[in-house]
């Protein structure tokens, strides 16, 4: 059998491009598995949130981990399929550090018919020191003219 | 402080706060009426998330959200002579209601208690009807200490 699309990181890569946000910010992603993806946005000062420590915007790390929770969800799906955010959960444990990468681990860990849960995790060195942690649900096949849910 | 002052200083926050790169890059307003702040994201084609709807990114209205809670927090603190400094969110909730267009959004925060150290806010995002949000978000801020 060969490999479901969405589990070739070229597939999402091309997500990435496609959407203009990610491609401003730099979102990449750098591997993909049956049920997860990680990704990473680059540190540009045009993306800081306080001028006075360098340190990255918030709301970074919120496009960061909703991308990447979308991305598992995609992951473990195996084919492109219309998904919209329901909620997404933030905690966020200490700021990012200036001038380093900021990555994103998530895991989905079930796909249900309707409805997707994911599990993420924000960090800038290590996975078990993490800048944010996120939980979020995800509608599936949200095509209608004004699918409720973010893209 | 005198009412002019009052409404001066609240002016020279959101121009702080507006002045941020992050909120620069995503090119967010922030309009005071008295004490009630509205914060404007004029729509821009780098906004999108998805291309083929196209939606604006889930992301973007979250740190739109975000972005409002921080903005009102400072204008409430100034208005009460507290000092300046950002708040920092502690968690926040974001529930996507409808999918964002490609037009311009607005969002107001309302804050529901704010102790010495912590403040709970709620934001809500609309688009054509404030009535219809497409987004709102709930979350616990850590306020800058008084020094």
């Amino acid at each position: 059998m060969s490999e479901p699309i969405t589990h070739h990181p070229g597939f999402l890569k091309a997500m990435n491009l496609g959407s203009p946000q990610t491609r401003e910010l730099g979102v990449e992603t750098l591997e993909v598995g049956e049920d997860w993806a990680l990704l990473r946005v680059p540190y540009k000062p045009e993306m800081v949130g306080d001028p006075e420590t360098g340190v990255i915007a918030g709301g970074v790390v919120t496009t960061l981990l909703d991308h990447a929770c979308g991305q598992a969800v995609m992951a473990r799906l195996g084919q492109p399929t219309t998904i919209a955010t329901l909620d997404l959960r933030i905690d966020y444990m200490r700021p990012a550090e200036p001038n380093q990468s900021v990555y994103a681990r998530a895991h989905c860990y079930k796909l249900g018919r309707s409805v997707a849960f994911v599990r993420a995790t924000a960090y800038d060195r290590t996975a078990d020191d993490p800048v944010a942690t996120a939980q979020a649900a995800f509608m599936l096949n949200s095509s209608s003219t004004r699918p409720r849910g973010a893209a | 402080m005198t009412p002019s002052a009052e409404a001066a200083s609240r002016a020279e926050v959101l121009a702080r706060i507006a002045d941020v790169p992050y909120a620069r890059f995503l090119g967010l307003r922030l309009e005071l009426a008295g004490d009630e702040m509205t914060a404007i994201l004029p729509y821009h084609d780098r906004l999108i998330g998805n291309p083929m709807l196209p939606a604006i990114h889930g992301g973007v209205l979250g740190a739109l959200m975000e972005m409002t809670a921080l903005a009102q927090l400072a204008v409430s603190r100034s208005s009460a002579g507290q000092g300046g400094g950002l708040a920092k969110p502690i968690d926040v909730t974001v529930e996507y209601l409808r999918s964002g267009r490609p037009v311009d959004t607005f969002a107001r925060a309302l804050i529901k208690r704010m102790g010495r150290r912590i403040a709970n806010v709620h934001v809500e995002a609309w688009q054509e009807a404030r009535g219809a949000p497409i987004a709102a978000l709930h979350g616990h801020f850590l306020l800058p200490s008084e020094s």
